[in-house]
């Protein structure tokens, strides 16, 4: 479980980064690595090249403005559950995600560009409206994640910042993971009236207060996930 | 002061803590090369051809083999069946599961050497899969090994006593079905080998996590075309854990050795992750039926079984013993003497089954210990009723049982008492009444095993028909041997030396506190060294830590020896002291005139004569203390003509009281509580014990609820993470009380037997038998195991 | 190839590697540094985690090049010459350990927990052990041995 030789670039700032991306047709950018290190070790990701931003410190920070919580690319998770800025909503969520080793680690950007249809943050940024500011244009999270492993960012595009407005009313994230720390059968965001959930579709989606029809998978059937994402819904509801 | 029976922190505790084990990838050699292997992406396919042109220019590649070339390098491995499967080290001719692997490629990194991995050109023909056990026992299905002429490999039916007369004359007859999914032992250190050949001399030296038994060296250099002699094995002296799988790395030793042969350079192979999960081994999947006969009193008159085991791909030794190994208690701690076992062994493309914690008892008493409720059920008793009227009694020891087994010793009634005091059986059942009103599903289940210990090599003979067995030329087996070997160096100090190979189990903390009591000695005067090295170490073909084995056997030839060097410093004593040895007793470091304390000498200058001044040893005595004893159990015999056979050595008892819940939404099991009694006879160190109930405990439900290996209809391999195969964690394990009854066991020169498998054994059926009461209101009864929240999802739904 | 340079344990160490090499095959056989441990290589066993500029990171997950310019505290920094670390004397008295392979990663997150939790209660303790595997102990004597270290460590 060795990953592929690839090329290794470290910029210092976004524009150089943006100038390796652009040159290089298969290179990747590598945020945490919490999930593409995995991926990378597996030989399941075989970029000729990595653009580690890392180094990069515009995209690092948490901060308000206007009643909106802005968070830099790459701030590591755990610094966003740590933040007295962090919604509760957020922080919650973030304490269902993987463990502190690897929040410590992972990044608030690297896991909404993953867009795994399981993880907590993506169902976070969609019931909060998050817009997500990238290099070249302003996103809405509805307009974001596409699919599994699929988000609308182009080839070259890096994601910047999130604006994570403040949740309209009440807010609660409830889950089902059959271990702690597992990714989740479902979970469930709440932000005001807005529903979104993870787990049963092969993006994170808005609940419009209909029947759901969610995707089975390996350890959940579907009709069992419908079971338990309307009482998470309730859950949520009931908050 | 005895020091039998404290709890004595671990001496092998300070170099783990502090970073300085020493396990398999810590092992130095010079510049050595790394292995990957190349595996077969088919569950089943013919292999037209292998090419390892392109893998051998890569960069940094020194050797490569393929599977191909095996016949003409290695034998098959021998296994104790009739038929011959021809098992290689790497596939042949045909890939028999998703990961089987096909070639190896020896380069200076791991990352070069998956790099050139990727450069093997494999030709594969695909073929259609046998994937479950209904699969292998179809005929209309493909064989596995067209030798063979079947997917069955092993099919007897064995009889004690008169079942027929026994089912005829029943007031009831309850039968159950129980399937069981794989899982396995996977412990957190991987399998790993470093082999270093020297052709001059042909010696060839391997450091492996291997943990015995070591009839597989044999079996190895046997494969290997080499004598015995020139193959020397080395243990790290930390392993990993094991619990059990790590038997089953010696196909992979022949293949690293044949590249360091290859490469004229030491070679290592550290297995990965992935690579241990599609490809090491696991617990055959199983489908059991029990049924049991019963009179109205609930008394079990009569026991029949039959189980289908799936071994995988190929026998690989010591299987199929898991269908074997509890033969001598498969009454389990039950007085019925009526008995059919019809035992079947079946191959399928499925990665080759092994040793797993518990070996093949927990399969058993999870069938008995389910059934067993049912019938509880049907005549209206309360299971812990049901049991106490079955249970063998306190005054039946030694216990032979119909299967050939022997009890040593035990009182089983007590320790289910104390496991139902333990767990607050009647409040506990108060509580469920009170859940069950309020619309909760809660359970308590019982389960009871009785836990064999120190095997018998011969029993995995019975799956050999009595005719083979009887057959001119044909050799009986059995045995259960260890060694172990006490000195007294120049200071006074005593170094007790024993070539277990452990994993964890703290076996040089237990031995030095039992030769302190021999000796008459502080444990802190007792050095102790536990490495096996087949070149230095004492061994014979049943040695190693498996099957519980070490405080019965390895910790009985160090008391043994230790006798030996006590007798050796009393008689120089006698010299010195002027004085009758029958006089004298070794007490504090000293030897002392009984009833005269004050004409004692060191033990100090005691040694000191016999290393400094071995001139004025009593005559006939030899220079130095020391003492190096073999411990043979007599006990261990071959099966007889009828199929009988002591198949361990000891035998302790388990008794297990679980409380569950099932959330109606989620399906999820969470543990309310778990109440432990056991009897291992005398207890050497009660914390090692202790822990070796909550690892086997954790281990068991695991199994039960959670971990699962999973397969699509064409074989291939679904759970190749820890993301996947889900091991119980920190944050599901229960707190579990413990409880200990010591009737130490007459057959052992300490009194123990073993404790590292014993709530594997119950666990499963405790916490299914819990399930089950907790799902009885809703009319249903799981039995498919683990019993993961979809599965019982699936069941309520149906 | 590149340049990385990094402080383990307090001691600079300079080397040049290939980008793909992660930071645990660094440690070990670049550093000969074999306390930490591998067992899964895809973050989910927590065997080799070690402290990465303080804080806890699976070294398998990490590349040796991600850590250039930076600390790394491995399970060999705890003990201060031959007197245990509290978290380390504690899994000695309350038998926190079996086998070891699991431990140095189990002592390095423990270490960081026990900074931002002194005084946690079981059920913390068990939700932080989850991102570690255990096959030997079934973890109760874990979180005893930290629970005595966190009240050891507020002495």
């Amino acid at each position: 479980m060795k990953p592929a030789p690839f090329e290794y670039f470290r910029p210092g700032s976004l524009d150089e980064a943006l100038a390796l991306l652009a040159e290089r047709e298969d290179a990747k950018p590598l945020a945490g690595g919490q999930s593409l290190v995995p991926m990378l070790n597996f030989r399941l990701a075989r970029p000729s090249a990595l653009v580690d931003l890392g180094a990069i410190e515009e995209l690092r920070g948490i901060r308000i403005e206007g009643g909106t919580l802005v968070v830099g690319a790459m701030t590591p998770q755990w610094e966003l559950e740590h933040s007295p800025h962090a919604f509760p909503l957020l922080r919650e969520a973030l304490g269902f995600v993987g463990h502190t080793a690897t929040r410590c680690r992972g990044t608030v950007g690297g896991s909404l560009v993953h867009a795994d249809p399981t993880a907590e943050l993506p169902v976070c940024a969609l019931a909060l409206g998050a817009e997500l500011v990238t290099s070249r244009r302003t996103l809405p999270a509805e307009r974001f994640f596409l699919s599994v492993f699929t988000t609308a960012l182009e080839p070259g595009e890096l994601l910047v910042e999130v604006h994570f407005p403040a949740p309209p009313g009440p807010s609660a994230f409830v889950e089902h993971a059959h271990r702690h720390g597992d990714f989740a059968v479902v979970c469930v965001a709440r932000a005001g009236d807005r529903i979104a959930l993870g787990g049963v579709a092969a993006t994170p989606v808005l609940w419009d207060g209909g029947e759901l029809e969610p995707v089975g998978d390996l350890f959940a059937p579907a009709d069992y996930k419908r079971e338990i994402a309307r009482a998470l819904i309730e859950r949520a509801r009931a908050a | 002061m005895t020091w039998v029976g404290q709890p004595l922190p671990r001496r092998e505790d300070l170099p783990l803590l502090t970073g300085r084990g020493q396990f398999v990838d810590d092992v130095q050699v010079a510049n050595p090369l790394h292995v990957a292997f190349a595996r077969s992406p088919w569950a089943h396919a013919e292999i037209r051809s292998v090419d390892l042109a392109g893998a051998l220019a890569s960069p940094g590649v020194a050797a490569g083999i393929a599977g191909t070339e095996l016949p003409g390098l290695t034998e098959p491995f021998a296994a104790g069946i009739t038929h011959r499967l021809a098992y290689y080290a790497l596939a042949v001719d045909r890939a028999r599961y998703a990961g089987e692997p096909v070639a190896a490629i020896a380069a200076e990194s791991r990352y070069l050497a998956e790099d050139a991995v990727e450069l093997v050109l494999a030709d594969y023909e695909p073929l259609e899969a046998v994937v479950t056990v209904e699969d292998a026992l179809d005929p209309a299905k493909p064989l596995l090994h067209e030798q063979v002429g079947s997917n069955v490999v092993v099919d007897r039916t064995l009889r004690y006593g008169d079942p027929d007369a026994a089912f005829a004359r029943a007031d009831l007859v309850v039968e159950e079905t129980l399937r069981w999914e794989r899982y396995s032992s996977t412990p957190i250190e991987t399998y790993g080998i470093v082999a270093d050949y020297e052709p001059a001399s042909g010696l060839l030296t391997m450091w492996a996590n291997f943990m015995g038994p070591m009839t597989l060296l044999p079996v190895l250099a046997r494969s290997l075309r080499m004598p015995e002699e020139k193959l020397r094995v080395i243990v790290p002296k930390d392993i990993g854990g094991s619990f059990g799988i790590k038997s089953s790395l010696f196909p992979y030793m022949t293949v690293v050795a044949l590249l360091a042969m290859r490469a004229g350079r030491p070679v290592k192979w550290i297995e990965d992750r992935a690579e241990h999960l599609i490809g090491s081994s696991h617990q055959p999947d199983r489908v059991g039926t029990r049924e049991l006969a019963l009179t109205r009193d609930g008394e079990i008159i009569g026991l029949r079984a039959h189980v289908v085991d799936n071994l995988g791909a190929y026998v690989r030794a010591p299987e199929p013993a898991t269908t074997y190994r509890p033969l001598g208690n498969y009454v389990g701690p039950y007085r019925v003497r009526d008995v059919e076992l019809h035992l079947v062994d079946v191959v399928s493309n499925k990665v080759p089954t092994g040793p797993n914690r518990g070996y093949g008892c927990q399969q058993v008493y999870l069938e008995t210990e389910r059934t067993l409720d049912e019938a509880a059920v049907e005549l209206g008793f309360d299971p812990a009723e049901i049991r106490r009227r079955n249970l063998i009694q306190a005054d039946a020891f030694p216990y032979e049982t119909p299967t050939g087994g022997v009890y040593d010793s035990g009182d089983y009634p007590r320790v289910l008492e104390l496991a139902l005091e333990t767990a607050g059986y009647g409040e506990l059942r108060a509580l469920q009444a009170q859940a069950r009103a309020e619309g909760c599903l809660v359970g308590i289940g019982i389960g009871l095993a009785v836990d064999p210990s120190i095997s018998n090599m011969g029993y995995i003979t019975v799956a050999l028909p009595p005719e083979v067995r009887q057959a001119p030329g044909y050799n009986p087996k059995s045995g259960a041997a260890d060694w172990a070997q006490v000195r007294v160096n120049a200071s006074g100090k005593v170094v007790v030396t024993m070539g277990t190979a452990p994993q964890g189990q703290g076996h040089e903390t237990a031995v030095a506190q039992v030769i302190a009591d021999e000796l008459g000695l502080s444990p802190d005067d007792v050095a102790t060294v536990d490495a096996f090295d087949s070149h230095t170490s004492v061994w014979s073909v049943s040695s190693g830590s498996y099957s519980s084995r070490f405080s019965g056997i390895a910790a009985g030839a160090a008391r043994k020896a230790a006798g030996v060097v006590r007798r050796q410093i009393l008689e120089i004593g006698s010299t010195l002291l002027e004085a009758a040895v029958d006089d004298l007793e070794l007490v504090d470091g000293e030897v002392r005139v009984k009833g005269s304390p004050d004409r004692s000498v060191s033990l100090r200058r005691v040694a000191g004569v016999a290393h400094w001044d071995p001139h004025g040893l009593p005559e006939g005595t030899s220079a130095g203390i020391q003492a190096s004893e073999v411990l043979h159990v007599p006990t261990s015999a071959p099966p007889t003509h009828d199929d009988r056979v002591n198949s361990s050595h000891a035998y302790g008892f388990v008794a297990e009281v679980v409380a569950v819940e099932v959330d109606p939404l989620t399906w999820g099991v969470t543990i309310l509580s778990y109440a432990s009694a056991n009897d291992a006879g005398t207890i050497i160190n009660p914390k090692l014990v202790e822990g070796q109930t909550y690892g086997s405990a954790l281990h068991g439900l695991g199994g039960a609820l959670l971990e699962e290996f999973r397969w699509d209809e064409d074989g291939q391999f679904l759970t190749g993470t820890f993301a996947d195969y889900r091991c119980l964690t920190a944050a599901e394990a229960p707190r579990i009380a413990t409880a200990h009854v010591e009737t130490p066991s007459p057959f052992t020169p300490v009194g123990a037997k073993g404790c590292g498998e014993s709530s594997s054994e119950t666990a499963p059926a405790a916490v299914a038998n819990a399930v089950a009461d907790a799902l009885r209101p809703l009319g249903l009864k799981p039995t498919h195991l683990p019993l993961t929240p979809a599965r019982l999802w699936e069941l309520a739904r149906a | 190839m590149i340049d990385v340079a990094v402080t383990v344990n307090g001691t600079r160490h300079e080397r040049r590697v290939e980008p793909r090499l992660l930071l645990s095959d660094f440690l070990r056989h670049e550093l000969s540094l074999y306390g930490t441990h591998v067992g899964c290589e895809h973050g989910v066993c927590g065997a080799c985690t070690v402290l990465l500029d303080g804080r806890p990171a699976r070294s398998c997950l990490t590349l040796a090049a991600q850590a250039d310019g930076r600390a790394i505290h491995t399970v060999e920094s705890l003990a201060d010459g031959g007197r245990l670390h509290p978290l380390q004397q504690a899994f000695h008295e309350h038998f926190g350990l079996q086998c070891g392979f699991c431990t140095p990663g189990i002592l390095i997150t423990a270490a960081f927990f026990l900074e931002q939790h002194p005084d946690p209660t079981e059920a913390e303790v068990r939700a932080e052990l989850a991102g570690h595997l255990c096959r030997c102990t079934g973890y109760a004597p874990i979180v005893d041995s930290i629970l005595a270290a966190a009240a050891a460590l507020r002495r």
